[in-house]
C-alpha cells in the first residue's frame, strides 16, 4: 500500500500540487487522470522521489520514504518499478539486455536463474525470441512499451509506476497493454499508480480511479463509478466528449 | 550574463561532485568504461592519423620555406617542425579538433538520454546517472587521449618527413638527423601534461552540457554546439596558463 499524505509542489510561483491525499491499495490498478497540465506526471515523480516534494508525506507499507535517508532509499528503490510516458528503454542496449540491466546491478542471481527471469519477463509481456537481439530503436512504440514493462518487473518489484502507458498507441494495442498491466498486478500482488488521459482505461482497469484539477484531488472512486458521479468536476472533465455525452445520455 | 556564468560554473563544479565517486559496481564501470573507450578513443585514431600526417606535412613545407637560406643547414628546419608538433600542434590542435569530434559526441548522446528519460530511468532504479554513464567517459578520455597524442606526435613528424623528401624541399638525412638533435624530453612531458588537462576539460565540460538539456531535440542539438565554444575557449585559456607555468 502506499500513503501520499498532504503532497505540495511549486515550480517558481506555480503551485502544481497543492495537498495531495491518497491511498492506493495491494493488488489494485490506481489510475491518476486529469486534464493535461493538471499535475500528475508532477504528483508520479514526485511518489518515486524524482521530483522533491516541498512539503507531505509518502509511506510505502508504513516506510516513511520522504523521511528516509539516502542510503536506505536506495534499497528501497529496488521495490520500484517504473514505466516512463516514452518508455525510456536504453537506446544503446538490446532488447534483452535492457532487461538484464537492473538484474546485472540489483540482484545476486547465479547467470543461469538471470536468463531464466529475463526469458520469463519477456515472455510474460509476449515478446516474441527473435526480438531479443534487436536493438530497442528497431521496434514499434506497443513493443517498446512491453519492453518497458518487461524491465519494470525485471526485479519483482512491490509498486509499478506507469507515466501515460497507452500514449501515442492505437486504441487495439492500448488495450493489450491495460491487460497486461492489470494481469501482473493481480499477479504479483504489486501496488499499481498508472496515470492516463484513457477513458478506456478508466473503465476497463480502474481499481481505484483519482481525479485532479488545477493541482487538487478533486473525486476519487472505481472507474465504473466515474459514469454515475454527479460532481461538476468529473462532469466537466469526463463527458466533454461527444462519445460520452451520449453514453451518459444512455445512462440517464 | 556574469552572474549566469557564475551560476553554470557553480553547477559545473556541482556536478563534478556527483560525478567523481566512487562507481556504485565496479564492474558494470569496466564494462562501461570499455564501451567508451571504443566509443570515443579508437574510433578517433583515422581522423588523428589524417590530421597529423597532412599538418607534419604543411609544417615541413611553411618551415623549409622559411628558412630556405644557404647559411641554415636543413638539420634546423627538422628541429623546428619537430618543436612544433610536440610543443604546440599534436597537444592543442589535436585536442581541439577531439572537442568538436569527442566532445560534442558525449554531450548529444548523454542530451539525448536526458530528453528521452533514461537518466531518470537510471534514477528510479536507484543508480546515480551522472557517476554510472560520466565517469566511465572521464576517465576513458584521461586514459586514451595521451595515446591518441603520443600517436599523433609519431604520425607528424612522419609526415613532415614524407613531405620533406617527396617534395625535395630538404635534404632527407639532414631532415631527419634534425628530429633527434637536442631532443628535451621535457617537452613531452609539457606536452603530455596539457593533454591531460585537455582531456578532462573536454569531457567534462561537454557532459555537463548534455546532463543539463532541458527540452527536445533541437535543445540536445542547441547544448552540443553552446559545449564546443566553451571547450575551445578553455582550451586556449588553460593552454596559454599551463605554457605560462610550464615553460617559463
Ligand atoms: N521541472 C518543471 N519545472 C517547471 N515547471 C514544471 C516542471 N515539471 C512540470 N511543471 C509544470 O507543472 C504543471 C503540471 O505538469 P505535469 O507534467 O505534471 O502535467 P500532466 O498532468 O502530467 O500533463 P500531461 O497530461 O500533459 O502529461 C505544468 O504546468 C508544467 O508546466
Ligand atoms: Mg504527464
Amino acid at each position: 500500500m502506499i500513503e501520499v499524505r498532504g503532497i505540495k509542489k511549486s515550480f517558481g510561483d506555480q503551485e502544481v500540487l497543492k495537498g495531495i491525499d491518497m491511498q492506493l491499495q495491494r493488488g489494485q490498478c490506481n489510475l491518476i487522470i486529469g486534464s493535461s497540465g493538471s499535475g500528475k506526471t508532477v504528483l508520479l515523480k514526485s511518489i518515486v522521489g524524482l521530483v522533491k516534494p516541498d512539503s507531505g508525506q509518502v509511506l510505502l507499507d508504513g516506510r516513511d520514504w520522504t523521511g528516509m535517508p539516502e542510503r536506505e532509499r536506495k534499497v528501497l528503490r529496488q521495490e520500484m518499478g517504473m514505466v516512463f510516458q516514452a518508455s525510456a528503454l536504453f537506446t544503446s542496449l538490446t532488447v534483452e539486455e535492457n532487461v538484464r540491466f537492473p538484474l546485472d546491478f540489483f540482484s545476486s542471481l547465479p547467470l543461469t536463474e538471470k536468463n531464466a527471469r529475463i526469458a520469463f519477463c519477456l515472455d510474460r509481456v509476449r515478446i516474441p525470441q527473435s526480438a531479443l537481439r534487436k536493438n530497442v530503436a528497431e521496434l514499434s512504440g506497443g513493443m517498446q512499451k512491453r519492453v518497458a514493462i518487461a524491465r519494470a518487473i525485471a526485479l519483482n518489484p512491490k509498486y509499478l509506476f506507469c507515466d501515460e502507458p497507452n500514449s501515442g498507441l492505437d486504441p487495439e494495442t492500448s488495450v493489450v497493454i491495460d491487460q497486461l498491466i492489470q494481469e501482473l498486478t493481480r499477479e504479483f500482488g504489486m501496488t499499481t499508480v498508472v496515470n492516463t488521459h484513457d477513458m478506456n482505461s478508466v473503465l476497463e482497469i480502474g481499481d481505484h480511479v483519482v481525479l485532479l484539477r488545477h493541482g487538487y484531488k478533486v473525486w476519487e472512486g472505481s472507474g465504473p463509478e466515474i459514469l454515475k458521479a454527479t460532481n461538476q468536476e468529473v462532469v466537466d472533465y469526463v463527458f466533454v466528449s461527444a462519445l460520452f455525452k451520449r453514453v451518459r445520455a444512455a445512462l440517464t | 550574463m556574469l552572474k549566469g556564468f557564475f551560476l553554470g560554473l557553480g553547477s559545473y563544479f556541482l556536478f563534478l561532485g556527483s560525478v567523481l565517486r566512487r562507481p556504485e559496481s565496479w564492474r558494470e564501470f569496466g564494462k562501461s568504461l570499455m564501451r567508451e573507450i571504443e566509443l570515443l578513443g579508437l574510433s578517433s585514431i583515422p581522423l588523428v592519423v589524417f590530421i597529423s600526417l597532412f599538418m607534419g606535412a604543411v609544417l615541413t613545407i611553411q618551415t623549409a620555406i622559411n628558412l630556405d637560406d644557404p647559411f641554415i643547414p636543413d638539420l634546423y628546419i627538422g628541429v623546428a617542425v619537430r618543436e612544433g608538433i610536440v610543443l604546440e600542434f599534436s597537444p592543442t590542435i589535436v585536442s581541439l579538433i577531439l572537442a568538436g569530434k569527442v566532445g560534442s559526441n558525449i554531450s548529444s548522446s548523454l542530451g539525448a538520454m536526458r530528453v528521452t528519460e533514461q537518466m531518470d530511468a537510471l534514477q528510479v532504479m536507484g543508480i546515480n546517472p551522472a557517476g554510472y554513464l560520466v565517469l566511465p567517459k572521464i576517465v576513458a578520455c584521461l586514459l586514451f587521449f595521451p595515446v591518441l597524442i603520443v600517436f599523433s606526435i609519431f604520425m607528424g613528424l612522419l609526415g613532415g618527413y614524407l613531405a620533406g623528401d617527396w617534395l625535395r624541399m630538404v635534404n632527407p638525412d639532414h631532415f631527419l638527423m634534425g628530429y633527434f638533435d637536442e631532443f628535451n624530453p621535457y617537452f613531452v612531458v609539457y606536452a603530455l601534461t596539457k593533454t591531460v588537462f585537455f582531456a578532462f576539460i573536454i569531457s567534462s565540460i561537454s557532459a555537463w552540457y548534455g546532463f543539463h538539456v532541458k527540452g527536445g531535440a533541437v535543445e540536445v542539438g542547441k547544448a552540443s554546439t553552446k559545449a564546443v565554444v566553451a571547450m575551445s575557449f578553455t582550451i586556449i585559456l588553460f593552454n596559454y596558463i599551463l605554457t605560462n607555468v610550464m615553460l617559463q
